[in-house]
């Protein structure tokens, strides 16, 4: 049985906790609304990219001339994995889940004796693959030092990518991150990127909008893709560190407001306890008087 | 008077500019092209360079933008900037980085086609912070 004393602490220390994860509730609000802004803000364009694209892909449709990055290589022995994680941890299941998902994924390519390498974007999601997986991952990304997600962090992930595909070291490259549902609601997402992933829905909804035009070219359209296709894995990456970022901190936000409220919950027990141990002192203490008095 | 159509000005990081407008003057790889309602449907790449807006207004504004591509329909023109900056607010610094970045790429390149490529991309970059930035 603890003592008055050390309930007493016990009390102040929950406190103290239940102050700290208020705090970072609050911080990781107000995170959240600008993360939410940005990645809102970055939507127009990586839609019209994707217009873009469809049409251009259905011009130049079965070409010689279409980039590998978007046909591949024509092989899929090699498999490279991006995972996108954030760099700090205290947001609920937020980067297990993603390190799952991805863990998930590179077993199954590997019981199907295909060849797997990890790149990793994030510290959370480097330490927890690191254990299974250490061989296997090629390089990393820290992001710990940014504030801010720009673009250019984006492109030079693509870019590492870019050059990666270029030596041929993969066939297929899937980015893994986690959709930004809702703040309570993230869902861990795969998306290919090499090979381009032709996406049907777009390329109707542009013929629907009457936009199959007969297009010039200028230069042509071969070098358009060329140069579109690059930046299309850009934006692609700069979008799934838009929406992680968004993510942790839905997650966040929701891990610190039930830590709070289970501070609470431990404050209010710990108080009915402290308050039942002094009572049953001051009786206890009673009754030693009053039985004092009556051996007199 | 011209027609008006719509001009939308998007980089990766937000909408710059959605409004109606009477002319547009964009960069294009292949050189400045200017482009009024009703242009044939074009679709080209552009430099870095500065876009000049004419509003329905008359009012002109002027914008930088590094590279990325046009998207013009006869009912209106997208420019997807891979980054663009209203002109008031380029400074020296800004283009003076990306002008450090383009010099070591160069020195990183290996094969000779990408090096052309960069090399132009630099000169054009010098010639931009020529005309932007007024020694």
């Amino acid at each position: 049985m603890p003592s008055l004393k050390d309930l007493k602490n016990r009390i102040a220390s929950v406190k103290a906790t239940q102050k700290i994860t208020k705090a970072m509730k609050m911080v990781a609000a107000a995170k959240l609304r600008r993360a939410q802004e940005a990645a809102e803000a970055a939507r127009p364009y990586s839609q019209r990219m994707s217009a873009v694209l469809a049409n251009i892909a259905q011009a130049v449709g079965g070409d010689d001339s279409v980039p590998r990055l978007m046909t591949g290589t024509g092989k899929d022995d090699v498999h490279l994995l991006v995972v996108c994680t954030a760099e700090r941890g205290l947001c609920g299941g937020f980067n297990s889940q993603i390190a799952r998902f991805a863990r998930d994924h590179a077993r199954r390519l590997l019981a199907q004796g295909k060849t797997v390498k990890i790149y990793c974007v994030g510290k959370k999601g480097y330490d927890s693959l690191r254990r299974e997986f250490a061989s296997l991952i090629v390089g990393r990304t820290d992001l710990r030092d940014v504030k801010r997600v720009a673009f250019e962090n984006a492109d030079q992930i693509a870019r590492t990518i870019m050059s990666m595909f270029d030596k041929g070291e993969f066939d297929v490259c899937t980015l893994f991150y986690s959709e930004f549902k809702s703040v309570i609601s993230q869902v861990p997402t795969a998306l290919q990127l090499i090979p381009a992933a032709a996406d049907v829905s777009v390329a109707n909804t542009a013929t629907a909008a009457g936009a199959t035009a007969v297009y010039e070219y200028e230069p042509d359209a071969g070098a358009i893709l060329d140069d579109l296709i690059p930046r299309n894995i850009s934006v692609q990456v700069f979008r799934a560190l838009l929406e992680n970022v968004a993510g942790e901190m839905g997650a966040k936000m929701s891990a610190m407001d039930s830590a709070t409220r289970n501070a609470g919950e431990m404050i209010n027990k710990l108080t009915l306890n402290y308050n039942r141990q002094r009572q049953a002192q001051i009786t206890k203490e009673l009754i030693e008087i009053i039985s004092g008095a009556e051996a007199l | 008077m011209a027609d008006n159509f719509n001009f939308e000005l998007v980089s990766p990081e937000r909408l710059l500019l959605s409004e109606k407008v009477s002319e547009v003057v964009i960069p294009a790889t292949e050189g400045e092209m200017t482009v009024m309602a009703n242009h044939a449907p074009t679709m080209t790449t552009i430099k870095p360079g500065i876009v000049t807006v004419k509003a329905a207004s008359g009012k002109v504004s002027r914008y930088v933008v590094f590279g990325g591509f046009a998207d013009i329909l006869p009912t209106g023109c997208t420019l997807l900037a891979e980054s663009a900056v209203p002109m008031e607010e380029l400074n020296r610094e800004t283009l003076q980085k990306r002008i450090d970045a383009a010099r070591g790429d160069i020195a990183a390149a290996t094969n000779d086609d990408h090096k052309f490529h960069l090399e132009r991309h630099l000169a054009e970059l010098t010639h931009l912070n020529g005309i932007v930035v007024p020694a």
